[in-house]
């Protein structure tokens, strides 16, 4: 067993004259593939998810690069759907989710609440193997042939048509769920448990706000997530009846049990984002954040409400005009808390002393493409304009101005 | 080619959905507007090393605070209110004047209409009629998409959906699958060809099959053996479907069902399922014998017996 540095709680400009921190008390590989220090797993995942990320981007450079012409010249429509599927399942499992949570999660949890490292730094590296255990197994899913679902894996076509490695695929993202739901756990014990003395709720940064909001959904959200596709598996292999309706399934309970994780999920891609632009804003404005309470409970709001709207996804898809009334409605609540970040944000800025550094960039170019990508969330929840606009470009714009947009510009912010 | 920017408004419903898909547009205009000026002006006013007023604002905190959580508040319910009622008249079918039948399956729509037509990725319709389409899918989850008439309904395995439009535009609009379905979902595209309804019956006479639509389905009846216990008089006990559609039909241990499409269906499919009161469920399941194109004729055909009154009561 290698050695085990303690964590000291320095700040990273440090870190290259600093006498001995978690950078330099060892240097061996085995030290850092055994290592329990919060900040050595950060980067772990921040060196992992990074290949990931690369594969992706690559998958979207090639499909962009198909769609200059409608034929199928570079690649042919079975490869071009098996690109789409790469891009969707690597960004959003194993980029997305993992990027500010675990990353920077890890990282500055224990710093900003005065702790030694996280509740259970064994249980974190654990997260850490399943994370790349799960990521592996997709990308061998990947090399020896691909899947063609799509991320959403849609039955009955993923559970019987589809020939594809559709089993290996979902495997991978289960096992890495379980990271997920453990990493989670590890954060919500830690805020709970491990406050330095004095720190109280109210006194929290409001990036800890934003994680712990996020970490609820993943422990809450993830299961449903692993049961679906199990069941999903089960079907395909041995034909147990559940969504495909030649079995007597239906095929609409699996896209209830998907976007009842899925939907959370993309706060649990956002809601950090949130939080580092909460910490960079009033810090390179020198100005306290404006309504402190009103951010930090509005990351809640989301991620609360974000449970109930995930029929929003499936107003056309043969579900009651009443329940497509209920996620509608549902919805356009979520906005407000969104909106009330936005307003405060700005009005942080007001009366503030601020300077323009890569991070406050980031963050200022968060907010624009927030604001645009939350403002088109308002056509897609208008039930009428979301029966034309459903299904097509007009959806991954929207979301896509929210992820590419609004979490990866705070991923570099706070990376930064 | 020609790449518009918005589809052809030719549907009763296209403009409605548009006049609020512009408000909304304008809407977020005004909204990026109202965040965005005041922000770039605290920017430039208040950057370092500039002199400015930074004292602390003396006013409260809570009633600004208060006030915008409340006014978007109204705001989206307002909007809530308009759209959920524009979707509640695009969703509810009205009386149709006509009705067709669209399978959807990898990677092709084939379309039935009453007279018996049929058609392949293709779709003839009459201006201003109220068409209905009934949607069935042979395979995966497939989605009828009309961008010109701003409707979109998912075709789903195991269920019949429902699509209406009526048509103010005569041309030809594209017709899309809008929900990924495998290899090809991308050529599963088609046309809808609105004309005058005088060429439409033209167009329909001139491609007149031998059979319409509830012969295909009573030619069935026959030929598979459904005849032999529901019609006439059997040696098997079987319910009569003369008169059967559109009423509630009494299940053996209790409850009631409509006798509508879907009933019909699952009796053909699952017939254990859900047994009339009075009846042994003895009916084999036609599972794996039968396509959706010929479950819809069936259909059509026990339908067009809802008129008639039973011929014998027993």
């Amino acid at each position: 067993m290698s050695p085990i540095e303690v964590a000291e709680p320095r700040p990273l400009e440090v870190s290259e004259e600093a006498p001995e921190n978690y950078l330099n008390v060892s240097h061996t590989v085995g030290s850092w593939l055994l290592t329990t220090d919060h900040k050595r797993i950060g980067i772990l995942y921040l060196l992992s998810i990074m290949l990931f990320f690369t594969i992706a981007a690559v998958a979207a450079a090639l499909m962009r690069l198909e769609l200059i012409t409608p034929q199928g010249d570079l690649v042919l429509s079975e490869t071009y759907n098996k690109l789409f599927t790469i891009h969707g399942v690597l960004m959003v499992w194993f980029f997305l989710i993992p990027s500010i949570p675990a990353v920077l999660g890890n990282f500055v949890i224990p710093m900003m609440i005065g702790a030694r490292d996280v509740a259970f730094p064994k249980l974190n590296l654990l997260s850490w193997y399943l994370f790349m255990l799960g990521g592996l197994l997709a990308l061998h899913a990947i090399f020896i042939g691909g899947v063609d679902t799509g991320w959403t894996f849609y039955t009955p076509y993923s559970s019987a048509y589809s020939n594809t490695h559709v089993v290996e695929m979902a495997a991978g993202v289960f096992i890495a769920g379980f990271g997920s739901i453990l990493t989670g756990l590890n954060f919500i014990i830690t805020v709970h448990k491990m406050r330095a003395p004095g720190l109280t709720w109210f006194r929290l940064p409001l990036f800890i706000w934003s994680l712990y909001a996020t970490s609820l959904i993943l422990v809450l959200a993830t299961p449903v997530l692993a049961i679906t596709l199990g069941l999903m598996s089960l079907e395909r292999i041995w034909r147990i009846g559940i969504f495909d309706p030649a079995l007597g399934g239906d095929p609409v309970l699996f896209q209830h049990l998907f976007w009842f994780y899925s939907h959370p999920a993309v706060y649990i891609m956002i809601l950090p984002g949130m939080g580092v632009v909460s910490e960079v804003i009033p810090c390179f404005s020198r100005k306290r954040i404006f309504g402190y309470r009103f951010v930090a409970f509005a990351s809640v709001a989301i991620a609360l409400i974000g449970f109930l709207v995930w029929g929003h996804h499936m107003f056309v898809s043969s579900q009651s005009i009443y329940a497509g009334m209920v996620f509608s409605i549902l919805s356009f609540l979520v906005a407000i808390p969104s909106a009330i970040k936005v307003f405060n944000w700005t009005a942080t800025l007001h009366r503030g002393s601020i300077s323009f550094e890569t991070p406050m960039l980031y963050a200022l170019g968060f907010i624009g493409l927030f604001t645009l990508g939350g403002l088109t969330g308002l056509f897609l929840a208008a039930l009428a304009v979301d029966v034309h606009v459903t299904d097509t470009y007009f959806v991954i714009a929207h979301f896509h101005y929210i992820m590419v947009g609004g979490m990866v510009t705070a991923f570099m912010g706070g990376l930064h | 080619m020609k790449f518009p920017l918005f589809p052809a408004q030719a549907s009763t419903v296209a403009q409605q959905v548009d006049y609020l898909y512009f408000f909304l547009t304008g809407l977020t205009v005004f909204l990026m507007a109202l965040i965005f000026l005041p922000m770039i002006y605290f920017l430039f006013k208040y950057r370092r090393g500039k002199a400015a007023d930074r004292s602390p604002l003396k006013i409260s905190t809570m009633k600004i605070e208060v006030a915008w959580t409340v006014i978007p508040l109204f705001l989206v319910m307002g909007i809530f209110g308009w759209s959920a009622s524009l979707y509640y008249h695009m969703e509810r079918v009205p009386a149709p004047d006509l009705e067709m039948n669209v399978v959807g399956k990898q990677w092709m729509w084939k379309i039935q209409h009453a007279e018996g037509n049929r058609e392949i990725n293709e779709l003839h319709v009459p201006l201003g009629k109220t068409v209905k389409l009934t949607l069935a899918s042979q395979d995966v989850i497939h989605s009828f998409f009309l961008p010109a008439f701003r409707v979109k309904q998912d075709v789903v395995p195991g269920r019949y959906t429902t699509e209406w439009f009526k048509a103010t535009r005569t041309g030809i609009f594209p017709l899309f699958c809008a929900e990924y379905c495998g290899t090809d979902h991308s050529r599963m595209i088609g046309r809808v060809v609105v004309m005058e309804p005088a060429d439409y019956q033209r167009w329909l006479a001139a491609g007149q099959p031998a059979d319409t639509l509830v012969q295909s389905g009573e030619k069935l009846f026959r030929e598979l053996g459904c005849s032999g216990c529901h019609m006439g008089s059997s040696q098997i006990r079987s319910p009569r479907l003369e008169g059967l559609f559109g009423k509630p039909v009494p299940l053996e241990g209790g409850g009631v069902i409509l006798a509508d499409e879907k009933y019909i269906r699952d009796s053909i499919l699952l017939p254990q399922s859900q047994v009339a009161a009075g009846y042994a469920p003895v009916m084999p399941t036609f599972q794996g014998h039968i396509s959706e194109e010929e479950l819809l004729q069936l259909i059509a055909y026990i339908k067009s017996l809802g008129a008639k009154p039973p011929e014998e009561s027993k």
